[in-house]
């Protein structure tokens, strides 16, 4: 899903757009002059990009008790105690935050998550 | 209704015409088409936030995916339940019998159901909770029995298959 940034020197690069070729004409000359494209950079911390993402999985109503448990069970791979402990909190609290890592892992996670018919979410750890 | 596991398969006996014609609305009660409240609680986003962009790439990306994904354990439950349209007596009680190699399907096929029926009559979380509700009076009596029995069919397989 997400596109990977190129690290360069330690900073993270991304090109962020590329304007389009140039054209100086200088008229008495009768010349055209085409210059390069410039490419636009923009260099983002390291930090920035590491900062940890959430999977968050939110009440819902109708799913059972015990198929949010197997759900987690399976995705994650938690123990059942584990995979419970989550579920109750996700009942009583409303929302439980069930993995925090890199995006990509975590967007997957969701998607198989949705693929369950769970209600979860993507969040940037604050 | 009489529902046990034996060997490899779940085995739903004696059910009565009204029961199996349950049975049968599960593809149906699953498709979302035209309840838009229904399709957004299947297809809901992948953030609460604001990060609209996300939300495009996972529409473009994963929700064809998840489609694909469901319609799939749909068609596997209607292809089991095809066992209940035999050319029987009408009225006659039935018998269904559910590989459990289909066991993940079912338990997809019968959350869409019950998230989709959920959807479309806005059951609060206390009518869902309410399992000492009055005979079925209405439409939407109904629709809740359903629920709740597309959510027994769900804890069996779920207990079968975690013992």
């Amino acid at each position: 899903m997400s596109c990977g940034p190129s690290k360069d020197n330690g900073g993270v690069t991304q090109i962020v757009g590329i304007r389009g070729l140039t054209r100086v004409s200088n008229e008495k000359a009768g010349t055209i002059t085409t210059a390069e494209p410039t490419i636009e950079e923009e260099t983002r911390s390291e930090e920035e990009l590491d900062v940890p993402w959430q999977v968050v999985v939110h009440n819902d109503p109708v799913n059972l008790m015990s198929y949010v448990t197997m759900v987690f069970q399976r995705v994650f791979g938690y123990p059942r105690e584990k995979a419970e402990r989550h579920m109750l909190e996700v009942h009583h609290k409303g929302r439980s935050i069930l993995w925090s890592g890199m995006r990509e892992r975590a967007e997957l996670y969701v998607q198989q998550l949705h693929g369950y018919l769970l209600l979860a979410t993507l969040e940037k750890a604050c | 209704m009489e529902i046990r596991r034996r060997n490899d398969q779940i085995e739903l006996s004696e059910l009565d015409p009204f029961l199996a014609e349950l049975l049968r609305q599960i593809p149906t009660s699953a498709d979302p088409s035209g309840v838009p409240a229904a399709e957004q609680r299947l297809f809901s986003p992948p953030t609460t936030g604001k990060q609209t962009d996300m939300c495009a790439e996972w529409k473009m990306y994963v929700e064809p995916e998840l489609r694909r994904l469901f319609q799939t354990a749909t068609e596997t439950v209607a292809a089991d339940l095809e066992q209940l349209n035999s050319n029987e007596k009408r009225f006659a009680n039935r018998a269904l019998r559910i590989p459990c190699k289909h066991a993940d399907a079912w338990l997809s096929a019968l959350n869409q159901a019950r998230l989709v029926i959920a959807a479309k009559n806005n059951f609060t979380e206390n009518e869902l909770n309410d399992h000492l509700r009055s005979p079925i009076g209405s439409r939407r009596d109904l629709s809740l029995f359903q629920v709740n029995f597309y959510g027994f069919l769900q804890e069996f397989i779920l207990r079968e298959m975690d013992g």
